[in-house]
């Protein structure tokens, strides 16, 4: 499909979360980061032997009936990835809730999708875990606590490649 | 997640972010980004659809291999069966804007009151 457009097609999550918290009466802005510089590490072996990993956004698994305090509170895990997760827990996080669902886990955190593509010899193996990152408003806490655990996951299990994603 | 990604990149490990939310990836900086325009929740792939899935995994893992420079960005070529969601999410106009207002004082005296123990 051709069109012409006088706006930018995708929407600026930057803006819209601006304009919307400045509409709840929140003096400050969020400041996302921004670097200059972009760190990159190329595969150092093949793929078809690498071990590659998950990152997720989303939770564990919470019992039903837990009170609303108790479900603000994020933590950082690691979980077996076999058998793979039916259900993550996503309802305090900040996706499209009326024009989506996170029924599927394979939707936001590809779990079965990367087992079938070691089965099929397209990487060496998938690891025997996944890690969940909490979202959260401080990046101090983000780079100092999050990422040197997740990093150090990734070593114990022997990982050359992670693949991460947010909701 | 950037943030996390661009640290393990520092320390050797290579990494692939899969997301929706292209700008606030691209503002960050990661080595590599495979975006795919949906609205935010399943930047894998569609619920259930196990082809478009397997598409986007696949897709993440040519990167791996093939990306020689950081910032690369591929962009998948599926879309979201409607474009309502664009400007339906986070939307303020003059319908809600009072309502978002209270909103955000009632958020406010919540935090405030968790603070205090109460």
């Amino acid at each position: 499909m051709y069109q012409l457009r006088t706006y930018r097609s995708f929407v600026s999550y930057i803006d819209r979360s601006r304009e919307y918290y400045a509409a709840q009466d929140y003096v400050k802005p969020y400041e996302w980061p921004h670097y200059d510089g972009v760190p990159f590490t190329p595969l150092k072996k093949q793929l078809t032997e690498c071990r590659v990993g998950l990152v997720t956004t989303a939770g564990k698994p919470k019992p039903p009936g837990v009170v609303a305090a108790m479900l603000t509170q994020r933590e950082l895990y690691a979980e077996p990835a076999n058998p793979p997760p039916q259900r993550l827990f996503t309802d305090d996080l900040s996706w499209d809730k009326k024009a989506t669902h996170t029924e599927d886990v394979d939707s936001f955190m590809p779990v079965n999708r990367l087992s079938e593509y070691a089965a099929a010899g397209r990487i060496g193996s998938a690891s025997a875990r996944f890690y969940g990152v909490p979202t959260d408003y401080s990046q101090g806490r983000t780079l100092e606590r999050y990422a040197p655990q997740i990093l150090e996951w990734c070593r114990e299990d022997g990982l050359d490649a992670v693949l991460l994603s947010a909701l | 997640m950037s943030l996390v990604a661009r640290y393990l990149e520092e320390n050797g490990m290579s990494t692939v972010i899969m997301g929706s939310a292209r700008d606030i990836v691209e503002e960050c900086g990661v080595a590599r980004l495979i975006f795919t325009d949906f609205p935010l929740g399943n930047p894998c792939g569609k619920p259930w659809d196990v082809v478009m899935q397997r598409s986007i995994v696949g897709m993440a893992l040519d990167l791996l291999e093939r990306a020689w420079m950081p910032r690369t960005t591929i962009q998948t070529p599926f879309r979201w069966d409607n474009d309502a969601w664009r400007e339906n999410f986070m939307r303020v106009d003059e319908s809600n804007r009072e309502a978002l207002a209270r909103e955000g004082n009632v958020r406010r005296q919540f935090q405030a009151d968790m603070k205090k123990g109460r």
